[in-house]
């Protein structure tokens, strides 16, 4: 008899539980969502950063400092295992000053304390050299060789897509309103579709680990905060783009603000740091203090700032911050059957890998389940083939076999018809019940360009409209629709009355 | 890969790109249209309103009657084009001889030419790059050409309390076309003390519909979850800063943003080509031709326009100019006389003139002026007008004759004074 | 008499006009520079016309609107009644420039002004 799970929350955190416990017989998982796709949390919204962990206190917060190294290490095999976009430039912590320079030898020590390879000091000449874009009033810089840059949004798709290839079965628009419990162990959740049994509740829900961490009754001084982070996102061709991650001394709050060219070939500024209050976890509004605290950091990294000009898009992500940044990690036996894996702020997108692992094993001990491993998992999942990532041969012979490769629809990003296609097939096969524009525009790119979608938008919209037979103006954008109706609606409705 | 060979490439089929491979095909060229799109016509399809072709075809048409009579010039000339062909990148190989890699359902196809027409056209302001801030719903937030593609080609209405940012004629236009469907039009922000659009559009779309126009304001900040819900506006000083005092809310379920168009130039800027700020588009001589040997910008591309009937006449001219090249293997070398901004003129093309052949000048002023002279000084020539406004772009033809005084000088001044 | 201000729209000059009628029904007009503005203040006094432009549903087609407009101006109070009017309309395609789609409606025809294709709905 197979043990039910569900997972509350399809973030980095929740998806990567997902997966790993699909490779074992022993579980019938289910994951639970209450946007309408994966990954529209903090996993969207971040600076993309897989960090080293040199920037942990083991005393103070060992899980993080022990479950960001190993993260670090496994992302490799998981980005490889799942066709995930990622580099791994590595990352230089910028000082500007002896006292800036004090604290970065701190990091220094942390590295040696958590056993991080590679991590040194480069000053003036010698970080030039390293990274010709940085500001020439850096004096030195902290390397730490072992960062990377990933498409998180994508991360978060591809452990779904392999989850759901392995068995589990992926709810979305579903939102945990309580928990069941009986006689002392979890029975299951109550949602607005319904109630889903379980054996196991896992809460990986963010933002709001707290609230479902209180349907069950445990820890009850445990609240989760938003803490915003705003970005700014610029044009790909603008002339000062950084190889290297860059970023100066981080704060008691924040890692600090960072210059990185995405994976995508953007450069990206941010993020800031305002803690908000607890009722404000929906607001990921972008505020004139937060972007203008940004300009001034990047004219602090960069030789030469970019031009106001050239920026394509502000956003901001909302972190959620526990008490003293302390993750909650736990299985209770009273409730028996509930796990919290709540408030897992920064380095949690790094740690995911190695965190679902410490669930697993927590489960096994805490639970004493003896873990079957299956004999048939898939650990490979491939990403969507992209025209224009390839050269014009191998284009050429992906058209020939599809000539909807050849009809390009996103012309920034020259995302052709069948990728738009093929990520409606995979919104559906993952079982999501809305595809949406947005979701469109994570899987394949289209949208993230220069004009942010006027050109194309409309046309990814006939597409949904054609292939998912529902009426242009219906095609849900985020969680709205694109229209309000046929054009004549307003005049057809005077006329009746 | 299929490998072809041109005299001259037309990218981009709107006004344009059409009256471009008319001309060029009537010249004798060797001439080929590259849309990536599944139909010809550009913008002027979704255009239901008139003001097209009052110069061309001395009729007020239009935008989709203008385009179809473009249409039907093509078929009977028998233009070669193909459609859902995307140009992805152009090689340089030699000053005569150019390769544009498309993408197509057929395959890659790599077209080798002697001479590109670039008529690709512009593309609109994203809410960021005007810096509104604020929420960001999806839902709600249309730029005023993808409003008008919804409604106008594709029968969808957007939205039912709207609030249009940008007083330009497209702005206007959409205002119009909302009222007219029975939406609610808010308001029409202007960043500037004056309207962006032409007196006929104020007078008709909005005055006609009584929809507020609030100059010297700004929008901004998005208030809204799911849909837009509200947008914050608030005067500017001259500075064009918000004043914290004259904030206030505007409830709406609608955005339109219609802040201006940019010319589509990246593919371009990959190659080295020199772009005027200005203007946005490329650096060129009297025949359009940019620093890039044999590569023709003309339309949007070059320079915002606001006729067609200048789009279509700039087409026809890069057209010429490809057709000079293919026959003389390469434009003349000639002593260019660079053309300057002199007082509030905002953007003017060419950039160089030679002052051998008749020009045709195009600019824009920087503020609105009653009562002036635009004059170059270097030669006798002026033109009175009544008024000059950013929105309305000032077209000169001056003859070879006028321009013999400018032989010596290296280069011409035109500026605008008040009479 | 009674005062009306009006900005010329017929050319670039934007002439500003003030418009009185006199107590002989005749009007007077100030502030044009030409012949041409005294006609426009005069018919926007009287009677206001303006072109309607506008789309109706097309079934069948390319496309599933086809842009119209009034062949010549209509009244402005007539406005309302022309969009009423287009808003049941659902043509068959294929609609070709000139059609008439409504005839004589307050003393114009409405006219498509796209050429519309027929267009047999292929499988996917």
């Amino acid at each position: 008899m197979k043990m039910k799970v569900v997972i509350v929350g399809a973030g980095v955190v929740g998806s990567s539980i997902a997966r790993v416990l699909s490779m074992y017989d022993n579980f019938d998982i289910i994951l639970v969502e209450k946007e309408p796709d994966v990954g529209w949390g903090a996993s969207k919204a971040n600076t993309s950063i897989i960090h080293p962990g040199h920037e942990e206190e083991p005393n103070i917060h060992p899980h993080r400092a022990k479950l960001c190294k190993e993260g670090n290490r496994l992302w490799r095999q998981w980005a490889r295992e799942l066709d995930i976009p990622v580099k791994w430039p590595g990352e230089l912590m910028i000082f500007y000053n002896s006292e800036e320079e004090k604290i970065a030898r701190k990091y220094i020590e942390l590295a040696k304390s958590n056993n991080i390879p590679g991590v040194r000091i480069f000053y003036q000449e010698e970080l030039r050299k390293m990274e010709p874009s940085i500001n020439p009033n850096a004096i030195g810089a902290v390397y730490a060789p072992t960062a990377g840059i990933i498409s998180p949004f994508e991360a978060v798709i591809a452990i779904v897509e392999n989850a759901v290839d392995n068995g589990v079965r992926l709810l979305t628009e579903t939102k945990v309103e309580g928990i069941k419990i009986a006689e002392g162990r979890v029975r299951g959740v109550m949602t607005n579709m319904g109630f889903i049994e379980a054996d196991i509740v896992i809460n990986a829900a963010g933002i709001y680990s707290d609230e479902i961490s209180s349907m069950a009754g445990v820890d009850s001084g445990f609240t989760v905060r938003p803490r915003r982070g705003e970005y700014l996102l610029f044009d790909e061709d603008i002339r000062i783009k950084p190889e290297r991650i860059l970023h100066t001394i981080p704060t008691p709050i924040s890692k600090g603000v960072y210059a990185i060219t995405t994976i995508h070939g953007n450069l990206m500024i941010g993020p800031t740091a305002e803690d908000l209050s607890v009722e404000a976890k929906e607001d990921t509004s972008t505020s004139e203090i937060g972007l203008e605290y940004l300009w001034n950091e990047a004219g602090k990294l960069l030789r030469e700032p970019p031009s106001r000009t050239k920026v394509i898009r502000t956003f901001a992500g909302l972190r959620p911050e526990p008490p003293d940044g302390h993750w909650l990690i736990e299985a209770y036996t009273e409730p028996f059957g509930f796990i919290n894996v709540a408030g897992i702020r920064s380095p949690g997108f790094t740690s995911s890998p190695a965190l679902a692992h410490h669930v697993v094993n927590l489960i096994k001990a805490k639970y004493d389940i003896n873990l079957v491993m299956k004999r048939k998992w898939n650990p490979y999942r491939s990403d969507i083939a992209k025209v224009g990532h390839m050269s014009l041969r191998e284009a050429d012979k992906l058209i020939s076999e599809n000539p909807d490769y050849g009809e390009i629809v996103c012309y920034c990003k020259t995302v052709s018809k069948a990728e738009i296609l093929e990520a409606i097939k995979r919104m559906k096969k993952i079982g999501l019940k809305t595809v949406t524009l947005d979701g469109i525009k994570f899987r394949t790119g289209a949208g993230l360009g220069t004009c942010q979608g006027s050109f194309c938008r409309c046309r990814i919209a006939l597409l949904i409209s054609k292939y998912m037979d529902m009426p242009l103006h219906k095609v849900v954008v985020k969680k709205k629709p694109y229209g309000i109706g046929e054009v004549k609606e307003l005049l057809k409705t005077e006329r009746s009355e | 890969m299929i490998e072809l060979d041109y005299d001259t490439i037309v990218i981009g089929a709107g006004p344009a790109g059409l009256a471009s491979a008319i001309k060029a095909k009537e010249l004798g060229l060797k001439t080929v249209l590259v849309e990536n799109k599944d139909i010809l016509g550009g913008i002027p399809l979704q255009c239901i309103h008139p003001g097209f072709g009052l110069q061309y075809f001395k009729e007020d048409l239009t935008g989709t009657e203008f385009i179809y009579r473009l249409f039907d010039k093509m078929e009977k000339i028998g233009v070669e084009y193909l459609l859902k062909a995307h140009v992805y990148s152009v090689e340089l190989v030699a000053h005569n001889e150019k390769v544009v890699n498309v993408i197509t359902p057929k395959g890659i196809m790599r077209l080798r030419s002697k001479t590109i027409v670039y008529t690709v056209g512009a593309r609109e302001k994203s809410i960021f790059e005007i810096n509104i801030i604020g929420d960001r719903p999806g839902a709600g937030i249309y730029t005023a050409g993808e409003a008008q593609t919804l409604m106008d080609l594709y029968g969808i209405l957007p939205g039912k309390e709207i609030v249009i940012v940008g007083s330009g004629d497209v702005g206007l236009i959409m205002a119009r076309r909302f009222a007219l469907e029975g939406a609610k039009v808010k308001s029409v922000i202007e960043l500037m003390p004056y309207p962006g659009g032409t007196m006929r559009n104020i007078v008709q779309c909005l005055q006609d519909y009584s929809i507020p126009l609030y100059l010297s304001h700004k929008a901004i900040r998005i208030i809204g979850n799911e849909r837009v819900e509200k947008v914050v506006v608030a005067k500017v000083d001259e500075n064009l800063k918000p004043i914290e005092k004259c904030k206030f809310e505007i409830p709406c379920d609608t955005v339109i943003l219609a802040a201006g168009l940019v010319p589509n130039v990246s593919i371009l800027e990959k190659i080295g080509m020199i772009m005027d700020p200005c203007t946005g588009g490329p650096m060129v001589n009297e025949f359009l031709e940019t620093n890039v040997p044999g590569i023709f910008v003309a339309g949007n591309a070059l320079v915002v326009n606001d006729l067609v009937d200048y789009v279509v006449e700039q087409g026809e001219q890069a057209a010429e100019g490809a057709f000079y090249f293919v026959q003389n293997n390469g434009l003349p070398t000639i002593n260019w006389k660079r053309v300057v901004r002199g007082r509030n003129i905002r953007l003017i093309v060419p950039h160089y003139i030679s002052g051998e052949r008749d020009i045709i000048l195009y600019a824009r002023v920087q503020k609105p002026e009653k009562n002036v002279l635009v004059t170059i000084p270097e030669i006798a020539w002026k033109m009175k007008l009544s008024n000059v406004r950013p929105a309305e772009m000032i077209r000169a033809k001056l003859s070879k004759t006028t321009l013999e005084s400018a032989r010596f000088e290296d280069k011409v001044t035109v500026e605008v004074n008040t009479q | 008499m009674n005062e009306q201000e009006f900005i010329c729209i017929i050319c670039p000059s934007s002439c500003t006009l003030k418009a009185y009628t006199k107590s002989d029904g005749t009007i007077k007009v100030d502030g044009a520079l030409c012949p041409r503005g005294i006609e426009y203040a005069k018919q926007e006094i009287t009677d206001p016309r303006r072109i309607v432009i506008s789309v109706v549903k097309v079934k069948n087609g390319n496309l599933p609107t086809v842009s119209i407009k009034t062949s010549k101006p209509v009244p402005k109070k007539c406005i309302t009644a022309i969009m009423k009017a287009t808003a049941s309309i659902e043509l068959e395609a294929p609609v070709e420039i000139g059609q008439v789609i409504i005839k004589d409606i307050c003393g114009s025809d409405i006219v498509a002004t796209r050429r519309i294709k027929k267009f047999v709905n292929k499988s996917i």
